[in-house]
């Protein structure tokens, strides 16, 4: 395996739990909603993922609870803005303080120990093939996933009615309610999803990229992943591009103190949040196209009048 | 038609009894209402008499408290949208449920209930667009129609479900004069058809024109049913309002050759800021003391950017462009031209014309601190709450505003009543340059009268007024002269005793003036 091959697979385990978190947060916002508890979902998921998997011993079992738990974590946050309808930017930021701080006590005597892996795929000829076979087939199955997910997810936003029906949801809520559409439970619907998203990638995390648990170990990718979500314009396929794009400027920052490249990295850890300024102003010159993509009810509460 | 109406089994839908109570107020109380098979029921009453509670209601919306609805003859409930047009009940919103960032077929998808994919709806909305004569490009984006055609949609959206009852929800108050014309054809045709139509309005010439029954709410309670045809304008009114109509009075303005130019436009242009705004060409217009300068034209022609431009919302590099009162007032701000003598009503009364979330003295005392600093204000700028409050007041009582509490948060206010309050606010001020945009939209018969009695006299007590409105009716009653704005140019101002209805109706739809015998296509 060449040094290249190796850059460029640890690229793509680092840009994975980005990208997931990312597409899910997309799903939430598209519907209207605004939750910035993804680090809080995220840190959840990845001790949960980690307990499991350690006691169980399977890597599976541990995806499954980090996933559940993402989403019963999201849950939470769904009932206090949708259903007593609070304050979405507040509730956000506090479900992340309480998903750090919570994480914090349950992993608590998680520390130290090593973890369940997870294992690569290998389809015999395919990923020995020289260069890129151990890139294109031979990471482990969550990566694939990831890329499903990405699909899935532009093609029922896109292709599909129930897509449509969520994104009209995100558009005018106001709307959507007029014609019949049940804004609010649409909106539990893509809050869990979102939530789910999330787990799994903290349980990722913990259990793929390092196999351990160490406290904040999600160590602000929830937030990368919200930025994202902005950078990609609230698209599925741009979310992908900028996932790998941080996902190599993290593994970039790492060789480049290996090699003495007198870069600080607390530049290189901004970068995404200053590439985010910098595409929210230039999409914020197109009119139209800001118009198309961004959902134009993000954030802002809605009580229907019965 | 007609002679079934009296045998209740020709009746489409019946109400009894229908009561909806927010809180202590009860919007609707004890509504009966009837519609026969085939005819055009008109719901009339002023804005808060229950109209759109009771439309609620009927498309499943809103839920009542009480009452029964028997559609067909048989009792139904209807629990939401989609039961509604799985009876046949089709709705056109007034204030358009679309989506701006979806295609026009993506738009009538999403009020179809079963799956058929996009493409067969877009080809079927277009077939029928186009047998309907309301030709719709089905892949358009919503964000870029006009709002004409906006309703287009709203309406191909609601004959693609087949309905047996459309309602119409003020369908006129964004259309040209030719535009409602074409609306009227298609409704006369879907009740040739047989369809039923129960058609809200507050215009009621249409009403008298089309309608075969009406039902008159008043404080959401049923006043009467009637033939409108064989009612006035006035009666209606009357009905409507409770108590007489006062006429609005326009006495001929006096000497206005000779009197000075208060309000100058000159060789305004403007370049798009957006994709969607209108690029002013070369706008000129003179406004003199004592006289009404009504501004027509349809929404979205360049009126919201000329207003922008001559209230100072955005400045202008040319100072001469705007001139008030013999200064040059181009390159100031609001302020600068409110000291100037100038007072501005913007369209939007919540978010331009008053702060939504702040009390309405705190909203006059936001507009008027610089124009009328030594009463409102002390040293070091203390604000001089008594005096705040009793202008306030005052403005309260010279436009009869009806509010809750001593001093509401403006967003509290009734639509019509916080316009009478901004209104009533620049009035107070005895402006010498008025320059109102759309003075009375969303507001009832009584006080619409009343704003617009108010500008008339301002103007004859010697200030210069310029209205813009989309309604036609409005500045045929105010106006000395009518201009018309079309794709961001203005014409010469019409005398009122030239302007005929289709001469402006014509300009409004882009027919070069001297050409009016040809007939444009309405945009």
């Amino acid at each position: 395996m060449g040094m290249l091959e190796a850059i460029l697979i640890t690229i793509a385990t680092a840009a994975t739990p980005l990208l997931i978190a990312a597409v899910g947060e997309l799903v939430v916002e598209r519907s209207g909603v605004l939750n910035l508890g993804v680090e809080g979902m995220m840190v959840m998921g990845a001790v949960t993922g980690f307990g499991v998997a350690l006691t169980t011993g399977s890597p599976w079992l541990g995806f499954l609870a980090a996933t559940a738990v993402g989403a019963l974590f999201s849950l939470l946050f769904a009932f206090l803005t949708l259903t007593l309808v609070t304050n979405q930017v507040a509730t956000g930021l506090a479900l992340t303080l309480l998903g750090l701080g919570l994480s914090g006590m349950i992993g608590e005597s998680f520390v130290g120990l090593p973890g369940v892996k997870l294992g690569s795929i290998y389809i015999p000829f395919l990923t020995d093939l020289p260069l890129v076979g151990k890139l294109l087939f031979g990471q482990d199955p969550i990566f694939y996933l990831s890329l499903l997910l990405t699909g899935g997810v532009a093609y029922f936003l896109f292709r599909t009615r129930a897509g449509l029906t969520l994104r009209s949801v995100g558009d005018n809520h106001a709307s959507a309610h007029a014609l019949g559409i049940n804004v609010i439970l649409i909106r539990y619907l893509a809050v869990m999803f979102g939530g789910a998203c999330a787990g799994l990638a903290g349980g990722y995390l913990s259990i793929v990229y390092t196999p351990q648990w160490v406290e904040n170990m999600t160590a602000g990718r929830g937030w990368i992943a919200l930025a994202l979500v902005v950078f990609a314009s609230w698209r599925p396929w741009r979310v992908l591009a900028g996932a790998y794009l941080f996902g190599a400027v993290t593994i970039g920052q790492l060789h480049a103190q290996a090699l003495g490249i007198g870069v600080p990295s607390q530049l290189l850890s901004s970068l995404p949040y200053l590439a985010t300024v910098i595409v929210l102003v230039l999409i914020s010159g197109n009119r139209r196209l800001t118009m198309i993509n961004t959902p134009a009810s993000l954030g802002r509460p809605f009580v229907p009048d019965r | 038609m007609k002679t079934t109406l009296e045998t209740s089994n020709a009746n489409l839908l019946e109400v009894r009894g229908l009561t909806k109570t927010f809180g202590t107020l009860k919007a609707c109380d004890n509504i009966d209402l009837t519609i026969a098979k085939g005819e055009i029921h008109a719901l009339l009453g002023e804005n808060g008499a229950g109209k759109s509670t009771l439309v609620k209601m009927l498309f499943g919306t809103l839920e009542p408290n009480a009452g029964e609805i028997r559609w067909d003859g048989q009792p139904v409930r209807i629990a939401n949208p989609h039961a509604a047009r799985k009876l046949g009940i089709g709705m056109v919103f007034q204030h358009f449920s679309l989506f701006d960032a979806l295609s026009a077929a993506e738009n009538i998808a999403l009020s179809l209930d079963d799956k058929t994919p996009i493409s067969t709806i877009a080809a079927k909305a277009k077939a029928l667009s186009y047998s309907y004569g309301l030709p719709l490009d089905p892949y358009s984006l919503v964000g870029d129609l006009s709002v004409g055609e906006r309703q287009r949609i709203e309406i191909i959206r609601c004959l693609l479900q087949a309905p047996e009852l459309i309602i119409l929800d003020e369908p006129t108050a964004v259309l040209t004069p030719q535009e409602a014309d074409k609306l009227f054809e298609t409704l006369e045709r879907l009740r040739s058809e047989g369809k039923s139509i129960l058609y809200i309005s507050h215009r009621l010439e249409e009403v008298k024109r089309m309608c075969d029954r009406a039902t008159v709410l008043r404080h959401g309670k049923v006043v009467g049913h009637c033939d409108p045809r064989k009612e006035t304008a006035a009666s209606l009114a009357r009905m409507m309002v409770g108590s007489e109509v006062q006429a609005v009075v326009r006495s001929p303005a006096e000497g206005s050759d000779r009197a000075a130019v208060l309000l100058q436009v000159k060789n305004l242009s403007r370049t798009p800021a957006t994709p969607f705004s209108i690029p002013l060409r070369n706008v000129n217009l003179e406004v003199k003391a004592g006289e009404v300068i009504g501004v027509a034209g349809v929404a979205g022609n360049g009126q919201g950017e000329f207003f922008e431009a001559v209230s100072g919302e955005v400045r202008q590099a040319a100072a001469g462009t705007v001139r008030i009162r013999g200064k040059d007032a181009g390159n100031l701000s609001i302020t600068g031209r409110r000291l100037l003598g100038a007072a501005f009503v913007p369209e939007e009364r919540l978010g331009h014309g008053a702060a939504p979330r702040m009390k309405l003295s705190e909203n006059l005392l936001l507009s008027r601190y610089a124009t009328d600093r030594k009463a409102f204000l002390g040293a070091a700028g203390v604000i001089h709450d008594g005096a705040v409050a009793s202008a306030s007041q005052r403005i309260v009582q010279a436009m009869d505003v009806r509010k809750s509490g001593t001093d509401p948060e403006a967003a509290s206010l009734s639509g019509g009543n916080l316009q009478k309050f901004i209104i009533g606010r620049e009035l107070d001020r005895q402006p010498a340059v008025m320059v109102v945009n759309q003075p009375t939209w969303g507001v009832d018969a009584g006080a619409a009268a009343r704003i617009r009695q108010s500008l008339i006299e301002l103007a004859r007590s010697g200030s210069a007024v310029l209205v813009i409105s989309q309604d036609l009716d409005e500045l045929f009653e105010i106006s000395d002269a009518i201009a018309v704005m079309h794709n961001g140019e203005m014409s010469k101002p019409i005398p009122i005793a030239e302007a005929t209805l289709e001469k402006i109706g014509l300009l409004m739809g882009g027919a070069e003036p001297g050409h009016v015998e040809h007939v444009a296509e309405p945009a």
